[in-house]
């Protein structure tokens, strides 16, 4: 890219991917803003005219919207939390030579490759059942009553299978940046006379930290827009016990008909979305830079 | 006190044989270096002294006690590495702290020795920068910090100026050795670099597949080096080996001469033509093709007009001849 020529060549080439994904971008999200300002509803059409701020003003007045909000928080923060701090561990236990290694490695990395609806549905069926599964027979075996699990701890199930199924991802990611780990620094470390554990807080925990940022960069907005597992487990209930900003505009506007609702949800979590973003960028985008 | 003696020590890895049986005393603060070609052991030798390493058989003693099963941290040894192995979080001065910190020195002690090393080793005005903002050799210099502070019994180094460009090389390697004249503690060196070893040791320790070659100041290696190996491994340019005939005269099988043990006169026995020909300004390097003998190499003085092409005579300093046997070993 050194000559005048071949800049204006490689702009003339960058352009039609730039456009495309622009308009990729654009047009979905200008259609959501203006359908959130129209009465929308699919149940009487032809009837669309412009209303204004009033979806707004129904969205935030749902009774749902704000368990919703906070379900949603929970949801993101907690499988955050378990997968960074179990993915840490998972890496550590990997590096270390073992018998059956890459085997071992594939086993850890496989729910990652199983479908959300699928693995809720195992979950559901296979391990969480309360008459059929796995728990509920080991719960009988040691004479203590099965949990319904959707019944009584609904969002902590969910929060769970979703665990479950972003472990592998956060492993693999700190498992890489574990095996970047300088071996001379750690032999230094010994021969400094740090143990394990001072070891593992001094060189370890700073050496993963960016690792660990890409995983809760990338987790959080995947995490934002979980809808299968919920949708195939709980369906949002009891009540809105494991309602999420997401399940909430699929309600509204799926199952009410509701578009122009829908959509004013959907901007409602576009904003937040952002509003995360800027905070976790604030808190540790920090530990990006070299 | 530091005193390191190792006796039939031994290291294998997996069925293959590293170090076969070195026997070596180290005294109490000698400077030794460990040369050798790559893959000859040397490193591994040191990380057994370090315990970074089990070995396989034998006793490592150090100050007297038996050092073989202790972990490392326990053996009063501080090491520096070839990649510096500096912690990137950490400023300079809590790298240089870090090892008085695990062992639990007060605050105000550590800072007076972490100021104290630092002045030595003219790192003061970095103190509070982060590893990755230092140069190479500063780098080196905190590494070098980090193991002043513990007062170890030995140091020890493992290729510690390979990273650095060759001016740095020379200037570090005054700094360590003047480091080893004011502290006086034992140092054990590894190096790939025969000037290095050559500058800096008291003794050199010649390594070569595992075993030791031979052992003993530069110079006595220089002078009388005890086999082929040594002979041609110490000293640059390297020393001209003559199998043969020309051998044969002197009672030998092979005859080593130093290029610089060679001259040029008008009735020297050995007729060449000159080959490549190397002005450094103080020096002249010559590859001459001896006839009856093959490629000599001749290292005479800087002014010597000689060109590619041109006839010389040469003639080998007599009482500078080195003769080998069939076996490799020096003849006496």
């Amino acid at each position: 890219m050194a000559t005048q020529a071949s800049r204006i060549a490689g702009r003339l080439m960058l352009s039609p991917v730039v456009v495309l994904l622009f308009l990729w971008m654009i047009v979905p999200l200008g259609m959501t803003i203006y359908f959130s300002f129209l009465r929308f509803n699919l149940l009487m059409p032809g009837t669309e005219e412009f209303t204004g701020f009033e979806n707004y003003s129904y969205f935030f007045t749902d009774p749902a919207f704000w368990p919703a909000l906070v379900n949603t928080l929970v949801l993101v923060l907690g499988v955050l939390v378990i997968t960074v701090v179990g993915g840490v561990a998972l890496a550590v236990l990997l590096d270390q030579p073992m018998w059956g290694q890459g085997i071992v490695r594939i086993l850890v990395i496989a729910p990652f490759f199983v479908m959300p609806s699928v693995s809720a549905l195992v979950w559901k069926n296979m391990l969480m059942n309360p008459v059929n599964g796995l728990f509920a027979a080991l719960a009988r075996g040691l004479g203590l009553e099965p949990i319904d699990f959707f019944a009584d701890a609904p969002l902590a199930s969910i929060i769970a299978i979703v665990a479950w199924q972003w472990l592998p991802f956060a492993t693999l990611i700190l498992f890489t940046a574990m095996q970047s780990l300088d071996r001379e620094q750690m032999e230094a470390a010994e021969m400094d006379g740090a143990g394990p554990i001072w070891r593992f807080v001094h060189l370890t925990i700073p050496h993963l930290m960016r690792a660990a940022t890409v995983v809760v960069l990338i987790q959080t907005i995947f995490l934002l827009s979980v809808f299968a597992e919920i949708l195939v487990t709980t369906n949002g209930g009891p009540g809105t016990a494991s309602t999420t900003l997401t399940f909430l505009v699929y309600m509204q506007s799926m199952l009410q008909f509701d578009v122009g609702l829908g959509s004013a949800g959907g901007i409602v979590a576009v904003i937040l979305a952002n509003i995360v973003a800027i905070f976790l960028m604030r808190m540790i985008g920090k530990n990006l830079e070299a | 006190m530091g005193e390191i003696v190792l006796s039939e020590v031994r290291k294998s890895f997996g069925g293959v044989s590293i170090i076969q049986g070195i026997d070596l005393v180290i005294p109490d603060g000698e400077f030794v270096v460990f040369v050798g070609p790559s893959g000859c052991g040397k490193s591994t030798l040191l990380r057994l002294i370090a315990g970074l390493e089990d070995t396989s058989s034998g006793t490592i003693s150090i100050d007297g006690k038996d050092a073989t099963k202790l972990p490392p941290a326990k053996r009063s040894l501080a090491m520096v590495f070839q990649s510096y192995a500096l912690y990137p979080h950490m400023s300079v001065r809590k790298n240089i702290a870090f090892p008085l910190r695990m062992a639990g020195l007060p605050a105000e002690e550590q800072q007076r020795k972490v100021e104290a090393a630092a002045k030595v080793l003219n790192l003061t005005p970095y103190l509070d920068r982060k590893p990755s903002q230092l140069s190479g050799g500063q780098r080196q210099r905190v590494a070098i910090g980090r193991a002043i502070v513990r007062e170890p019994a030995a140091f020890l180094f493992d290729e510690p100026l390979s990273n650095l460009d060759a001016a740095l090389r020379v200037s570090m390697r005054q700094e360590i050795s003047e480091l080893h004249h004011t502290l006086k503690t034992t140092m054990i060196y590894v190096t790939h670099d025969q000037v290095e070893a050559m500058t800096m040791a008291d003794r050199i320790v010649v390594l070569n597949a595992g075993r030791i070659e031979q052992v003993g100041s530069p110079l006595e290696l220089y002078r009388s080096p005890a086999n082929l190996f040594v002979a041609g491994f110490i000293g640059s340019p390297k020393m001209n080996l003559i199998e043969g005939a020309e051998a044969a005269k002197y009672g030998a099988h092979t005859l080593g001469v130093r290029p610089e043990h060679i001259d040029i006169a008008e009735d020297g026995p050995w007729k060449g033509l000159v080959g490549l020909c190397e002005h450094l300004g103080s020096d002249t390097f010559l590859k001459v093709e001896v006839e009856g003998i093959g490629q000599i190499n001749v290292r005479v003085g800087g002014d010597v007009p000689l060109r590619h092409g041109a006839r010389v005579n040469l003639a080998p300093q007599a009482d500078k001849l080195h003769r080998f046997d069939a076996g490799g070993k020096a003849m006496v």
